[in-house]
């Protein structure tokens, strides 16, 4: 590939999406957006790269944007950040908002759902626990194909197999043809839409909890640095931010800081000292 | 060190699975069908049975209760492993005293991650 075309269309990623790429990664490119060149007729990057140098199309560079993401999800992924919320987040929180009684969760960059269903599985389980509170959830992602195949809950017998134990796969989903779909009562707990992170969020109110996993590692450090500065405008003075397991915010902001006994996650640095610090107990089933 | 007693009629599948098995530090056993897994397990019962569902001379589903009499017969983990896919099927191996069930075809990642959930294995760091 042409250092040139490389620019331009690393350059174009960049922008769009915030995804760096080194040109080590330049097969990538190759890779993904060749099919991107032949939808649209053309035969190779090169002749997709003078195209957008003639006329940008805005539906051409959405595909591609979105074709060179990476949508790799699982359920109950990483188990912990799950375990946390049942064992730390809930029982603070169901002190803290004894009165409103309700909960809002932002999964960021929530690919095809996993994390946010897997949040409306175990809230259902808790639901004995506690009883009259409303839990609500705001999945987002770039991906208008992502955001779509979220809200249809559909998953293949591949992905639910992933991380899902086979009891939660019995009671909240039913089987259509080669595929399954969770149920209607999760559904109703989550709001998809789509979202890029790079932009300004718009009115989404504030957050009890963000779930940002397995996104920010795409980034360059000022762009993540202007994320999660972002994100620590819309969480609450007391809440809990999630970051995967080969992310942090050191080095990027002194807006959060990590909470030393659980990995993973973050609190604002004006929080309490103690806040979310005890140690999650032992996986509960 | 975990034992493993692989049983399916498939060499193949058996194959598969033992590699999968050993990677993630299992000894493993295999079996071809119900009836040779029965005398295996009253031999010795393996911490792990991973389960197929047709098999000849005897299935896995008749397999599974016979297992759950033997003394310390309910100890092993059985996970059935089985290219039935459907809601009914799941829930007759569930009812029978299965602990997880995989739909064929399977990968390290479904196999790990059942494992993990099964407190067969400590989660990756
Ligand atoms: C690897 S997935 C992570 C999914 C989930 N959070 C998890 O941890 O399993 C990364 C997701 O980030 C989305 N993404 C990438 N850049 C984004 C951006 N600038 N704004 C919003 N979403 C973005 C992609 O579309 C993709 O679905």
């Amino acid at each position: 590939m042409k250092t040139e075309d490389f620019e331009l269309l690393s350059g174009i990623l960049k922008q769009r999406s915030g995804l760096v790429l080194t040109p080590e990664k330049a097969y990538l490119l190759e890779s993904r957006l060749l099919p991107v060149a032949r939808k649209y007729s053309l035969k190779g990057l090169d002749e997709l790269a003078a195209q957008i140098r003639s006329r940008r199309d805005e539906a051409m560079l959405r595909d591609m944007t979105e074709a060179m993401t990476t949508n790799e999800s699982s359920f109950f992924r990483d188990q912990k950040p799950f375990d946390q919320f049942k064992n730390i987040i809930m029982p603070h929180v169901a002190e803290a908002r004894a009165a409103k009684k309700q909960v809002r969760v932002w999964s960021a960059a929530c690919s095809s759902g996993q994390e946010a269903y897997s949040l409306t599985m175990l809230w259902h389980e808790l639901a004995a626990k506690y009883p009259g509170w409303k839990l609500e959830i705001m999945g987002t992602d770039l991906s208008a194909e992502m955001v779509e195949r979220s809200r249809s809950g559909i998953y293949t017998q591949f992905e639910v197999q992933r991380g899902l134990p086979i009891q939660l796969l019995m009671k909240y989903f039913t089987q259509q043809g080669d595929k399954w779909q969770i149920n209607t009562q999760c559904r109703a707990l989550c709001q998809f839409k789509e979202m890029n992170l790079l932009q300004d969020f718009g009115p989404v109110g504030v957050f009890d909890i963000i779930y940002c996993r397995n996104v920010l590692i795409y980034f360059d450090p000022p762009t993540k640095t202007r994320v999660l500065e972002a994100m620590s405008k819309v969480l609450a003075p007391d809440g809990a931010l999630y970051l995967g397991g080969a992310e942090t915010v050191l080095g990027l902001t002194d807006k959060f800081r990590p909470v030393d006994a659980n990995r993973g996650l973050y609190v604002l640095s004006s929080a309490p000292a103690a806040l979310y610090s005890g140690a999650a107990a032992v996986k509960a089933a | 060190m975990k034992t493993a007693l692989i049983v399916d009629d498939s060499r193949v599948v058996r194959k598969v699975a033992r590699k999968i098995l050993e990677g993630n530090g299992f000894a493993c056993d295999e079996a071809e069908d119900g009836q040779q897994a029965l005398t295996a397990c009253q031999k010795k019962l393996p911490d792990l049975i991973l389960l197929d569902w047709n098999m000849p001379v005897m299935t896995g589903i008749e397999f599974l209760p016979k297992l759950r009499e033997l003394p310390e017969g309910g100890t092993p983990c059985v996970i059935f492993c089985t290219t039935e896919n459907d809601m009914s099927h799941i829930q007759q191996a569930i009812g029978a005293g299965a602990n997880e069930y995989i739909m064929k075809p399977f990968d390290n990642d479904i196999i790990q991650g059942k494992l993990v959930q099964l407190g067969l294995l400590d989660e990756q760091a």
